[in-house]
Formats: structure tokens, C-alpha cells, sequence
């Protein structure tokens, strides 16, 4: 699918015409260089590879920096593969946040924040004992039953239970986008996206 | 956090009120709307607070009603504010006077700021 890749630069929120108040997140879409064509004949599958936000060069490895020569373009931090995009784009291209400019919805895949070692509550949900008193002591959070005894005689797989949790890639699909700032390459979008503040975003249509 | 403003010019947060500052007494002038009809209400009140920045900016009044105390959150964006008149300033020694929250009576008043 044709996108970008972007940053999250924040949130605010916006009064839109009916006079509510609506949440939004502010994202840095491009400027993205092609860096790479990928072909059927020559790498199997058709792919454009896009690379986003300048690198210093001495933090680049030789093998890299002759890639980015090959696209004429500065070394890159982040590179991602996209498809969708044919025969519109040659290598050495630059993409900016106009690629949306006639679309209402968009879709922003990113990693979401790591939450670290949480419980069954925060993690699944649960609704934990509810009560502190009927007999309950230090179980206010507890998961409860894991199954039944003798049949099965095992923990199903896939229990929900504690562990780390966040930090895994999180899509948020078809946000609406409120306006476009082409000078600044900003994207506002309706809701929130995955991620902390500055973290990597793909967007695509 | 550059960017951020820039958003912020983008939909024109310009500043359309008198300045005003925790420990101001301000009279709001909001619109309510009633089904299709559409009116305005005053509330008046010592600011407590402005909290945030921007498009996201709010500002806390509050004002004793009888004598129970009635706080209100206003977005500094809001579109439902009329205008805002600032009929005193305070002179308070910090920017969130939640300490006027536990007074009541003649402990509750502020003294007027002199220029």
C-alpha cells in the first residue's frame, strides 16, 4: 500500500465546526527519499523503498552509504518497504505529505509504548477481585482461575496472563485526517496513534 | 515542540482576551445553546488557574454560589465564549491559588493589585 513514514510529534486538541472539542495528533509525514526500486526480475516482488530523516554520515556504514548513493540522497535513519506506488515514482524521488491530499482516512501503524512486567488487570483487562473484604486478603488484582482439574490436567495455551506488555507493533485504523500543513509536512489526525512522542509511524492510505 | 506551534498558528489561537491571571476576578460571557435557540450566560468568578498552552490552553474560574463553591473548566479556544471582562486583579504570590478552595468569608478575599 502507498504511504510514508512519519513521527509523532504530539497531541492537542481542536473545536471543530459543530463546536466540539476533538482530540488529534499532530505527525511529521515525510519528506521521504526513494532509496530503493525493488523489481519481480531482479529482488522477486515489487516494492519502493522509502527512506526518512537525515543521519550523520559518520554514523553510517560504507555498505549504507553506498546505497544512499545509488539514490543520490542523504544517509537515512529509517528505511521501509511500500507497495502500491507502480510506476509514479523513480529512485531519488522525494514524497511529501501531499500524497494525502485527497484522502479522508488514513491508516498508522507504530510501536506502542512499553508498559514493562504488568498484571492480568492492566494487561488483559480483568477486572481483578472487586471486593476487600469477604474473606479476600492480597488478592485484589488476581487473575482467578486458570481452568479446570482433572480434565485437562494443563493450563490451555494461550492463558491470558501477567507479562511484559506493550512495545509490540499497534495499528490504528482509518483515523480521519483533519487537515494537511503541506509548508511544515504535517498531518492532523482525529484520535490518537501508537507510540510515545517522536517515535516512527508508517502511514499508509 | 516547534512544530506544535505551528499548528497552533495554523488555526489562529490568537488572543481575542484581556489578559487575566490567577487571582483575577473575570466575568465569562458564554453562549448556551437551547435547541435552536441560543443565549448567553455570565459567570463570574476568581481565576484559580490556567493550565496548558495553545490550542489546549483552559483556564479554571471559580465563584461561591450561596455557599457552596462552583468551579468551571473553560478551553481558552472555545468557541462557545462570548468575551471576558476582567473586573479586578489579584495580587497573589503563586499561579494556582488552590488554596482559596478551604477559605471562606472574609478569609476568601484578595487584595487588588495596585499600579
Amino acid at each position: 500500500m502507498q504511504g510514508l513514514i512519519a513521527k509523532k510529534v504530539g497531541m492537542t486538541s481542536v473545536f471543530n465546526e459543530e463546536g466540539k472539542n476533538v482530540p488529534c495528533t499532530v505527525i511529521e509525514a515525510g519528506p521521504c527519499v526513494v532509496t530503493q526500486i525493488k523489481t519481480k526480475e531482479k529482488d522477486g516482488y515489487e516494492a519502493v523503498q522509502l527512506g526518512f530523516e537525515d543521519k550523520r554520515e559518520k554514523r553510517t556504514s560504507k555498505a549504507m552509504k553506498g546505497h544512499f548513493a545509488k539514490a543520490a540522497a542523504t544517509p537515512k535513519r529509517k528505511l521501509v518497504e511500500f507497495t502500491g506506488f507502480g510506476e509514479d515514482v523513480k529512485l531519488g524521488d522525494v514524497l511529501n505529505v501531499d500524497l494525502f491530499h485527497d484522502d479522508n482516512w488514513l491508516d498508522v501503524r507504530g510501536i506502542s509504548k512499553g508498559k514493562g512486567f504488568q498484571g492480568v488487570v492492566k494487561r488483559y483487562g480483568f477486572r481483578g477481585v472487586g471486593d476487600a473484604t469477604h474473606g479476600q486478603h492480597n488478592r485484589d488484582r488476581a487473575p482467578g482461575s486458570l481452568g479446570a482439574s482433572s480434565y485437562p490436567s494443563r493450563v490451555f495455551k494461550g492463558m491470558r496472563m501477567a507479562g511484559r506488555t506493550g512495545g509490540v507493533k499497534v495499528a490504528a485504523i482509518n483515523l480521519r485526517v483533519l487537515k494537511i500543513i503541506p509548508e511544515e509536512n504535517l498531518l492532523i489526525l482525529k484520535g490518537s496513534v501508537p507510540g510515545p512522542n517522536g517515535s516512527y509511524l508508517i502511514i499508509t492510505k | 515542540m516547534d512544530l506544535m506551534k505551528v499548528v497552533d498558528k495554523e488555526y489562529n489561537v490568537e488572543n481575542k482576551f484581556p489578559k487575566f491571571n490567577s487571582g483575577d476576578t473575570i466575568t465569562v460571557h458564554y453562549k448556551i445553546k437551547e435547541g435552536n435557540k441560543e443565549r448567553i450566560q455570565q459567570f463570574r468568578g476568581v481565576v484559580l488557574q490556567r493550565k496548558g498552552s495553545g490550542l489546549s490552553e483552559t483556564f479554571t474560574v471559580r465563584k461561591m454560589s450561596g455557599n457552596v463553591g462552583v468551579e468551571r473548566i473553560f478551553p481558552i479556544t472555545s468557541p462557545f465564549i462570548d468575551k471576558i471582562e476582567v473586573t479586578k486583579h489579584g495580587k497573589v504570590r503563586r499561579a494556582r491559588i488552590f488554596y482559596l478552595r478551604e477559605l471562606t468569608g472574609k478569609k476568601a478575599r484578595i487584595k487588588e493589585k495596585k499600579f
